[in-house]
């Protein structure tokens, strides 16, 4: 593993490959992948909330309001803050929205 | 400032590690730390504001905006509207003199948006930063990173557009300097002003409540925005969309994240206005172009990363 770990998409298929000290979301980036949305970068929004369903990481800090204790108990990180240890497999979750979100937002519309 | 709400006073934002925030918004922002208290927070200034603080950072798990507070001309129209609110039926709190280094009390609500607002009287008065009050020089030197001028406003994003307009308006003294209407007639963008500026604070429409998009700094010229491009680089901090300019404004911008992921903006430019001016209107249909004048498309990023 001296060249990183490879982080595969379980979903989609894709991988790549995270160097050491670089964030999943990082290294995806860097490759030029475009498979975990991209939002802040700093742990704060949510929009790259992943399942690692296999392998190891470590965890900088992130938003409680998206990354509670017992969601990362189940795996369920921000891209932008792990840090793969070993290979791992992830995939996509919907980006946590604290309080309700209608489908049919003036917002939304606008899109 | 028909009712004596004069300026943005201070914004205080959530950070989730403070050594790293410091680093962030005093060397690339170029903001000055002038003081530290016992729950953690760090107080800082741009420039050429003359009050002690305009930001302060408080450490915590969740980032986002505790409150952003306006500073009123004098104690009588503090109680003036004080009263104003509580026959608006708004709740206020009472924050005493001291809860922030320096500041005098202050009176906390909530707007329908969601966020929580502040209106204080006094702050102590430190002057511009790095140069005299008599015969002062054009500029300090010794400044960081972006050398930004002063805190300028925050875009919100929240629901009650209506009853926040309400609020601001009627009771605040704001006046409407900017708006994206719906083809409904709906207004789903508002920008208030208190003097010529186009914004001093702005609210989008969101389904959530109290959401912060973003706490925006000065800067003088387009030349400074691309050198503040330069340093979003060269530091490796994490970029949203820029240089480019806005529709709505027409001010020069570019927008990047703080390291707990809180929004930031350096502008200059922009339009003026006085009370007496029509607000300038966009319609939602061309959201993109007044948003991001040149792309004239909306990046997904804009409207639903938030903190």
């Amino acid at each position: 593993m001296g060249n990183g770990c490879r982080v595969t998409n379980r979903i989609t298929g894709e991988s790549f490959t995270c160097s050491e000290g670089l964030s999943v979301l990082k290294a995806m980036e860097q490759e030029g992948v475009q498979c975990v949305p991209v939002g802040c970068r700093g742990g704060g929004c949510g929009f790259c909330k992943i399942r690692v369903v296999e392998g190891k990481y470590e965890c900088g800090k992130m938003s409680r309001a998206h990354a509670p204790p017992e969601a990362i108990e189940q795996g369920e990180v921000l891209a932008c803050r792990i840090y793969p240890v070993t290979d791992l497999t992830i995939e996509c979750l919907e980006p946590s929205m604290p309080g309700k979100t209608s489908e049919q937002t003036t917002t939304k519309a606008m899109r | 400032m028909k009712k004596g709400v004069m300026r943005p006073g201070h914004v205080q934002i959530r950070v989730l590690d403070m050594d790293e925030a410091v680093k962030h918004y005093k060397d690339l922002l170029g903001l000055i730390e002038t003081d530290r208290d016992n729950l953690g927070r760090v107080y800082l200034k741009a420039w050429t504001e003359v009050d002690k603080f305009s930001v302060v950072l408080r450490p915590a798990d969740e980032p986002g905006m505790d409150f952003m507070a306006f500073k009123v001309v004098d104690e009588a129209s503090l109680q003036q509207l004080e009263k104003d609110l509580i026959n608006h039926g708004i709740e206020i709190e009472q924050i005493p003199e001291g809860e922030l280094k320096d500041c005098g009390r202050r009176v906390r609500f909530n707007a329908p948006s969601g966020h929580t607002f502040e209106l204080y009287a006094d702050k102590k008065y430190i002057g511009k930063w790095g140069i005299t009050e008599v015969n002062p020089e054009a500029w300090p030197r010794g400044l960081n990173g972006m050398k930004a001028v002063r805190f300028d406003h925050c875009l919100l994003y929240g629901p009650e557009l209506a009853a926040t307009y309400d609020l601001f308006v009627n009771v605040l003294g704001f006046y409407l300097a900017e708006q994206v209407m719906d083809g409904d007639g709906t207004r789903i963008a508002q920008f208030l002003t208190l003097s010529t500026k186009a914004h001093d604070v702005a609210f989008i429409h969101h389904e959530e409540k109290g959401k912060f998009h973003h706490a925006s700094f000065f800067l003088e010229t387009w030349e400074d925005v691309l050198r503040a491009a330069d340093l979003i680089s060269m530091t490796d901090t994490s970029i949203d969309i820029g240089p480019t300019r806005h529709g709505l404004t027409h001010g020069k911008t570019i927008y990047f994240f703080d390291p707990s992921g809180n929004r930031n903006e350096v502008f200059c430019g922009g339009d003026y206005n006085y009370p007496d001016h029509k607000p300038v209107t966009w319609q939602a249909k061309d959201l993109g172009k007044a948003i991001f004048y040149h792309d004239r498309v909306l990046n997904e990023r804009f409207l639903t990363v938030l903190t």
